[in-house]
């Protein structure tokens, strides 16, 4: 079926269809339409919205509901997504599968509250305090907050991690047409195939599709946002930590293929490769499709882990690389770090709650 | 306390030309609340939301007083350090002015986001004055439930329909939490009635600590009402007991205004669209309720004067 919507109102679709049955969240413009969703529709479907007092409560809220078993989301912007952090951090030190979907205005502080950016592109993965990998998708367009959506919260409940979903204003609010599919496969979570008395909650072969208990289901869990053993009890040993910090790391590396997904549109005669994200990857596109010259494209849907191994290989042998982005040139220092010293690195960078244009990008390739 | 004739010769501290909404009560009370600050030299602060938005919009400015805004929770907290840094400079005999400090906040960004940086201030003894403009939910991001929105009115997170009546939790009693810290003095007030809403603030400002005053400020495009009625419906929320005015100071309650005879609180809910849904065939139970938890707090609260004034 086909509707125009908006991408609030997509993503807020697609977390119904992928079974979200829990929202706490708070008002945040540009996001606030997505809890507003969520406490209309949510009772209809037998599940629950709360709204909290503020954004950390929003995330430690999700964090209990999820331990419980229900898969569980939030939404907010910029100021909140600062604010939730540390429960962010909290979700990856305990392993909870939740979605924290960003809604990007302008910053830093209130910043542009009804403008669009892409600056929070390295908040997400380096904003809470610790060093662990996340998982973080952007879409470029509504129909795609909708597939992300889905793809968020599937990877959430697969890898128990949480996983961010970085859209922004311009999206958030632009409406498109969108295609709902009839039918939505949902992954749920696998239960415990052994006796409580045999159950290790943190067990180290479970990374991919793991069986794990919920809260109130007879199994012994200890929960703590202390480093922990296997069976969750704090710990302060060396040899242990660095065991649990490499399978919070493995849990990611482990699964690079499952969560790699990038559209690229390679073009052997090209010496100019453009790496774009999001809602500037429109006008990056826009600008590859004006300009007569052979340009290759990539488009990266989930940006952190970032595509290292791909950006590497399709930028090798190019004269430059393009990078169009909506903030200071976050992107750029990543794609700096992927290619070699005889690529030139060209960042093309708007950061005043404007939408990059397709002329802007056009002007780097000439 | 000053004369109506005395604050009509003063500066206007907040001027006109903002964008509030017309019928708009919390830019009414915020013009009151500086007008009775006085002449003296002011320093203010406020957090996001309506009265920040609409009085600040590039490149204007409604405020005549020094004013910071910092995010959603931090108002009383900004302030708390502006205060500090006053006294220690005024203690070394850098600065000699005397300088009044009042934050601003609304209800979710004092009963919720705010609510532990307005507490710190209050327990380390801040000698300034905090204003809740309370609207009774989140307006500025389009009407959702605070904890300070009544039972049973609608909101967009709270949507009056099958499963739910509108917000299914009662309103949390703000004013008696401050109390509970004990500041210097704490009140509800409501610019429908004026002069007492200057009296308090004046009251406020003079006490020796942290003052609290809690300002009831309806507003036509959350709660639905007709532009010219917002004065009216403040009236009305005091007439009907549904927000009582009072104040707090040395231990003692004294309430300010005392119906002869309360109007019923229907009188109150009927003119906005919040509580539409209310005076359906159904809903009288609801109705019924909110009247008795109308009269339940008025009685604890008559009880506790008697208790304090004894």
């Amino acid at each position: 079926m086909r509707r125009l919507v908006s991408g609030n109102e997509a993503c807020a679709e697609a977390a119904l269809r992928a079974g979200i049955r829990f929202f706490g969240g708070y008002p945040i413009t540009p996001s606030t339409e997505i809890a507003e969703l969520m406490a209309e529709e949510l009772p209809r479907v037998g599940g629950v919205f709360i709204q909290m007092e503020d954004e950390i409560a929003s995330i430690m809220a999700i964090i209990g509901a999820s331990a419980a078993g229900v898969p569980s989301m939030t939404a907010t912007s910029g100021p909140g997504f600062s604010l939730m952090q540390e429960g962010i951090g909290y979700a990856a030190m305990t392993e909870v599968a939740v979605v924290v979907v960003n809604v990007m205005r302008g910053g830093p502080a209130t910043g542009l509250p009804t403008k669009g950016s892409q600056a929070d592109f390295q908040q997400a993965r380096w904003g809470t305090h610790g060093d662990h990998p996340v998982v973080a998708l952007t879409p470029r367009g509504v129909q795609e907050c909708f597939t992300l959506t889905l793809r968020a919260v599937e990877i959430s409940q697969r890898l128990r991690v949480p996983v961010i979903l970085l859209m922004d204003e311009f999206i958030g609010h632009m409406r498109e047409i969108v295609s709902f599919p009839e039918k939505v496969e949902v992954y749920h979570r696998q239960k415990p195939r052994v006796a409580p008395s045999e159950y290790i909650h943190y067990a180290p072969d479970n990374n991919y599709n793991a069986p794990y208990a919920s809260f109130g289901e007879g199994y012994a869990i200890h929960f703590s946002g202390l480093n922990h053993r296997s069976d969750g009890f704090p710990i302060n040993d060396a040899p242990t930590i660095r065991w649990n910090n490499e399978r919070l790391r493995a849990k990611i590396e482990d699964n690079l293929a499952y969560l790699e997904d990038n559209y690229v549109d390679d073009d052997p005669d090209a010496d100019t490769l453009i790496v774009a994200f999001g809602s500037a990857a429109r006008s990056a596109y826009e600008a590859k499709l004006l300009t007569d010259k052979p340009i290759a494209y990539i488009r990266a849907l989930t940006v952190w882990p970032f595509p290292d191994a791909t950006v590497r290989r399709l930028a090798k042998g190019r004269k430059r690389v393009v990078v169009p982005e909506m903030n200071e040139g976050q992107l750029a220092r990543e794609v700096e770090r992927c290619i070699g010293t005889d690529t030139e690195l060209v960042s093309v960078t708007r950061n005043d709650g404007s939408m990059l244009t397709p002329k802007e990008v056009l002007e780097a390739l000439r | 306390m000053a004369s109506l004739k005395e604050l009509s010769k003063r500066t206007e501290g907040l001027v006109g030309g903002h964008r509030a909404c017309a019928g708009c009560a919390a830019s009414t009370a915020i013009r009151q609340i500086l007008l009775a600050a006085g002449d003296k030299p002011t320093v203010t602060g406020i957090c996001t939301g309506c009265m920040e938005v609409v009085t600040t919009i590039f490149p204007y400015t409604a405020w005549n007083v020094n004013l910071v805004h910092n995010a959603f929770e931090n108002s009383a907290a900004t302030v708390s350090g502006m205060e500090a840094a006053y006294r220690a400079l005024k203690r070394k005999g850098k600065i000699d002015a005397e300088i009044q400090f009042i934050a601003f906040g609304g209800d979710g960004g004092t009963y919720d986001i705010g609510l532990q940086s307005l507490s710190g201030a209050i327990e380390r003894r801040h000698k300034m004055l905090y204003v809740c403009y309370d609207n009774e939910a989140y307006m500025n991001t389009g009407y959702q439930r605070s904890s300070a929105t009544p039972y049973c009115a609608h909101t967009t997170t709270s949507p009056a329909g099958t499963k739910i009546p509108g917000k299914p939790q009662k309103r949390k009693d703000l004013t008696e939490i401050i109390i509970a810290h004990e500041p210097a003095y704490a009140a509800q007030a409501t610019p429908g009635y004026y002069m007492d809403l200057i009296r308090k603030v004046e009251k406020a400002l003079a006490a020796d600590g942290p003052s609290f005053i809690n300002v009831l400020s309806p507003c036509v495009p959350g709660w639905g009402y007709p532009l010219d009625q917002t004065m009216n419906i403040s009236k009305l929320a005091v007439e009907t007991l549904f927000w009582p005015i009072y104040e707090w100071q040395d231990g003692k309650y004294k309430i300010n205004i005392k119906p002869r005879e309360p109007k019923p609180l229907v009188d109150f809910l009927k003119l906005q669209a919040r509580f539409r849904h209310l005076l359906k065939p159904g809903n009288e139970h609801l109705l019924e309720e909110l009247q008795a938890e109308v009269n339940r707090r008025w009685e604890v609260l008559l009880r506790k004067e008697q208790a304090t004034n004894g």
